[in-house]
């Protein structure tokens, strides 16, 4: 408290506004009534009109959808599955190079990766549309997925599958009824990450789609080179406006059960 | 058995899908270009049995690579790749510091709510967050008209499409890399150390520099890799925002697969790139290494 | 008398529930059991008491399944268990972390292993209310595991591990986690459902007062191998080394070279008044005692002759007794102790030794100290006296005792209802003593620096071969 100077609230200020003024600044220039971005004239919904009607926006918004959703829906439970094999398999032959694996499409730029799936899809004659682009994202996103999981599964107290197994389950059930509720929080933020991922993918879904993928990033794109457009300002604010409310229910939620845990971990001491 | 399984899928799937794929550009790198189908030479035909490999094998060199240090466009983009991404990453972390310190040193009850709204912008489109720029920074745009309203400047400075609007592009979208790793070095350490220093003698400024950014160096660390490697590597920043002249290679790369469909000369370009990134990725490794070892 | 006690490893008739026959665990190189033979009976409460990494948890884990054994056997009510999976055990665990599922109500982890079992459902739920009555737990059903106390929690770990009544149950530090108080009540809960469930008990341990306060026997561990198997009386007045002497407990050890004494009986010996538990006959511990010690099964478990052969004697050589230690005889000079201090001076009468056992040379200069019980075989050997220090009585006059030492009082330490005296005797050594403090402002009249005699019966030590 002491330390927290006049220098500290003005970067902090400085800091944030850095970070929200382009967005806000989306968000208002959304509801001009002006085709020209830059000219204030009034206040308008009619882009939200156009948005909605625009066939071509609504076919590339139901394309991202289902990729990302059978996207991060395979990466998380192939990542899950990696995350295991890696926190708890042990040693087995080729395991620095999973590790390897696992890790390198983190740091591997995107126009590699994107390329290196095309040549692999055209190599073996598989025909490039909805199908690669889940490859293609199911791939990189699986490796943030088991990222995420086995960071939670490495401080999972393994005593907990042991006492599973002690009282008479298989390892199917003590995987299934112990340790994937309780690492659940862990598997839905990857999900939810995988999700992001894919919903954002520009560079390796441009790689890997053929006709009738075009993905929303991929038509946004398109579009931006040209200039700025209002229909993407109101485009942007919707899906800004789904990442906050998503993102500050998320916190409150996990808030209030951290509060509530605490008070009843203090109850129980008390009354002991 | 079942053990086996588990290992076995993932395992096939990276293989399959990470491994492969890049045995293949590696491959596509050490062949010509052919006005075919696939659009490269030679072609492994297994029909023709032994010979058929060896005719391959024989038809693959490292023809792409020398014409990548021949012709200055490539070594250039390498070059200034690694040029804007360095100074991006310092411009990030001049940013990224002061915040992550005021978010530190900020009251407990503000911190949890202070790092939200440096994450949310993380799960926002990055292309939105890039794109967001172009109305602020073009001719028209509302720093122009801003600087212009308020008479700083009477005609409006050109930012959109230079390497300035490069460098902003990667502060914005990578800060959020810079700030998380510095905070969190920050917020563990101790605030009495700060006090001892000065009860020592040390003015604040000097308690800053000898006590606090030794501390943080972890942090500092981190955040420049996390914000080094991926931006040498960045197409949607250069391409939006950058004009003709923004070599990076992660453009090249693109327009030389999309546009002149030359396949083998990308594939050595990815290849090189991937070479390039090796060093910081294994300093990075090894600088994390330390740190964990150094936590113990 | 042997009827109603319990002790089914001295009974050749009874069959172990757990038997482990030449069982070695190795981790890579590290051995962390080492050819361990061993039997454990049914209703038996048995302690591994060991310091950290002298393989106790190892060999529970191997109970329990959660590791195989490298060689050897253990059997459960006869059957090979080595191979099977944890899952397929009549054997459950309770953990030291008490490992109770987080996101289940204690409930439904009570309520976890008999599902596994698909019982019918009145039937778990009879057996789950069952076990939250034994562990007072009815009200706190309902709870998480977060929404109760440490030692609630610890209760429902028990509880669980209890519900599937298996034939054995381990215990794994269970009460490590509880602070001082709350740990010795529910040691004796825990003897308390012991008894009432019938379950044999195995608990792993380094706290040595909580192995002695539950256990029925406690074998005492170290390097992967038990050093000791015995009732925690045994374990503590006739540790088999200096080992177990200096683990368990507090032991004064005085190093000499031990000389045999004359065997033959005088008149007076007769007199003595514990003729049953008189130490064991110097000449019975020869080699002719082991055919006897088989037929009467006197011995620890019936495969203590394997056991000795092979793991016992080589490590402390002929010295090992055959016959299990028994408590040394309370001598008649015993029973005077505490009012020594009270008593005149008077010169040491010899005629009240027991006759045979050990002198102990151990400072050039000094009268050699009598070891009655000592064995004759270490005649000539480095041996170790082991002396409890409440077996010493502390007086500033010479009392009448088979054994005195001269000394000076170095420290005091007052703790209430005792008091240990550091004295510094003759030589050099430091020996303490503790005496009771029965009565108010007792024994204030030795001080520091105070010239004192301490004073031991003829049986109070235990003669070791030096190691």
């Amino acid at each position: 408290m002491r330390r927290f100077s006049w220098f500290n609230a003005t970067s902090l200020t400085l800091g944030f506004a850095f970070l929200y003024l382009p967005m806000i600044l989306l968000v208002v220039y959304s509801f001009n009534e002006s085709r020209l971005v830059t000219v204030w004239a009034g206040f308008s919904t009619k882009w939200y009109g156009e948005l909605l009607q625009n066939e071509e926006f609504l076919d590339a918004a139901w394309v991202t959808l289902k990729v990302a959703f059978f996207s991060s829906t395979i990466a998380t439970v192939l990542g899950t599955m990696a995350a295991y094999v890696m926190i708890r398999a042990g040693r087995f032959p080729g395991r620095t190079l999973f590790s390897g694996m696992i890790y390198a499409p983190l740091v591997m730029p995107e126009v590699i990766t994107g390329l290196s799936l095309l040549l692999l899809f055209i190599g073996i004659g598989l025909d490039r549309g909805v199908l690669t682009v889940v490859l293609a994202h199911t791939t990189f996103s699986m490796c943030y997925v088991s990222v995420v999981v086995s960071s939670r599964l490495s401080t999972f107290d393994q005593a907990l599958e042991e006492a599973a197994l002690d009282l008479g389950a298989s390892p199917f059930e003590s995987f299934t009824l112990i340790t994937l509720p309780i690492i659940a929080p862990a598997v839905i933020s990857g999900w939810l990450l995988a999700f992001t991922l894919s919903l954002d993918d520009l560079v390796i879904a441009s790689f890997t789609t053929g006709p009738g993928a075009t993905t929303l990033p991929i038509k946004v794109f398109s579009a931006v080179r040209l200039g700025v457009s209002p229909e993407i300002n109101a485009l942007s604010t919707l899906l800004i406006g789904i990442v906050t409310v998503g993102v500050i229910t998320a916190s409150l939620v996990s808030k209030r059960a951290a509060v509530q845990r605490r008070r009843e971990e203090q109850a129980a001491q008390r009354t002991a | 058995m079942r053990r086996a399984v588990l290992i076995a899928v993932p395992y096939l799937w990276l293989l399959a899908l990470f491994l492969v794929p890049f045995i293949i550009v590696l491959k596509i790198s050490l062949s010509d270009i052919a006005l075919a189908r696939p659009p490269y030479a030679p072609q492994l035909d297994l029909n023709e049995g032994w010979a058929g490999i060896r005719a391959f094998f024989t038809g693959l060199d490292l023809e792409n690579f020398t014409f990548l240090t021949t012709d200055d466009l490539y070594w250039k983009a390498y070059l200034s790749s690694v040029r804007i991404a360095a100074v991006a990453t310092l411009c990030t972390l001049l940013v990224g510091y002061p915040i992550a310190y005021g978010m530190a040193r900020a009251p407990q009850e503000w911190r949890p709510t202070l790092l939200m709204l440096v994450i949310l912008p993380f799960w926002t489109s990055f292309l939105i967050r890039v794109y967001s720029w172009i109305g602020i920074l073009s001719t028209e745009g509302v720093l122009n008209q801003f600087l212009m309203g308020i008479g700083l400047i009477g005609e409006p400075l050109t930012i959109l499409n230079t390497n300035t609007a490069v460098y902003i592009g990667i502060v914005y979208t990578y800060l959020p890399f810079m700030i998380l790793p510095i905070y969190s070095a920050l917020e563990k350490m101790d605030e009495s150390l700060l006090e001892a220093a000065e009860d020592l003698g040390s003015s604040r400024l000097a308690a800053f520099w000898l006590v606090t950014i030794p501390l943080s160096r972890n942090g500092i660390v981190a955040g420049c890799f996390l914000v080094f490697i991926p931006s040498i590597g960045e197409f949607v920043i250069p391409s939006l925002l950058g004009g003709s002249d923004t070599l990076m290679i992660g453009k090249v790369l693109w327009e030389e697969f999309f546009s002149n469909r030359d396949w083998p000369v990308a594939s050595a370009v990815a290849v090189v790139l991937l070479l390039i990134l090796i060093i910081p990725i294994v300093l990075f490794q090894r600088s994390e290494e330390k740190a964990r070892e150094a936590g113990r | 008398m042997a009827d109603s006690v319990f002790a089914p490893w001295n009974d050749p008739e009874a069959k172990p529930l757990i038997q482990f026959k030449g069982v070695t665990k190795r981790f890579g190189d590290f051995t962390a059991i080492d050819d361990l033979t061993q039997n454990i009976y049914e209703r038996e409460f048995f302690a591994l008491l060991g310091p950290s990494g002298c393989g106790k948890t190892t060999l529970m884990r191997m109970l329990a399944g959660f590791e195989e054994p490298t060689e050897g056997q253990i059997l459960l009510n006869g059957v090979d268990i080595g191979h099977v999976p944890p899952n397929k055990r009549a054997v459950n665990m309770m953990f030291q972390s008490y490992a109770l599922f987080p996101h289940l109500s204690v409930y439904d982890n009570i309520a976890f292993g008999l599902r596994r079992e698909k019982k019918p459902k009145d039937e778990i739920h009879a057996r789950v209310k069952e076990m939250l009555r034994l562990t007072r737990l009815d009200r706190f059903a309902q709870r998480k595991p977060h929404q109760i106390s440490g030692g609630q929690r610890q209760r429902v770990a028990l509880a669980r591990s209890l519900a599937k009544a298996p034939k054995l149950l381990l215990l794994d530090e269970p009460l490590g986690a509880l602070d001082k108080k709350l740990r010795e009540e529910t040691q004796f809960e825990l003897m308390d459902i012991q008894e009432k469930t019938g379950t044999t008990f195995i608990i792993v341990t380094h706290d040595q007062e909580e192995a002695m306060t539950v256990a029925s026997r406690v074998a005492v561990m170290d390097e992967g191998r038990i050093v000791q198997v015995a009732t925690p009386d045994v374990i503590y007045e006739a540790p088999n080394s200096v080992y177990v002497a200096d683990f368990i407990g507090d032991v004064n050890l005085i190093r000499g070279t031990a000389r045999a004494r004359p065997a033959d009986s005088p008149p007076e010996a007769a007199v003595e008044p514990t003729p049953e538990t008189k130490p064991a006959p110097p000449k019975a511990t020869a080699s002719t005692s082991a055919s006897i010690a088989e037929r009467t099964g006197p011995q620890p478990n019936t495969l203590g002759r394997a056991l000795h052969d092979k793991l016992l004697s080589p490590i402390f050589g002929k010295w090992i007794e055959d016959e299990p230690r028994r408590l040394p005889p309370p001598s008649a000079a015993e029973a005077p102790r505490a009012a020594a201090p009270q008593t005149p001076a008077a010169p040491p009468r010899p005629q009240d030794i027991p006759p045979g056992g050990l002198e102990i040379d151990w400072s050039t200069g000094q009268a050699a100290i009598i070891a009655a019980n000592g064995d004759p075989v270490l005649d000539g050997e480095k041996v170790v006296l082991a002396l409890r220090p409440e077996k010493l009585g502390i007086a500033k006059t010479r009392p009448d005792a088979p054994n005195t030492l001269k000394g000076k009082v170095i420290d005091i330490a007052y703790l209430g209802n005792i008091s240990t005296y550091h004295v510094e005797i003759e030589g050099g050594v430091m020996v303490k003593a503790q005496a009771a403090n029965t009565r108010r402002i007792a024994r204030r009249d030795i001080t520091w620096e105070d010239e004192v005699w301490l004073s031991f019966t003829a049986t109070a030590g235990v003669v070791l071969k030096d190691e």
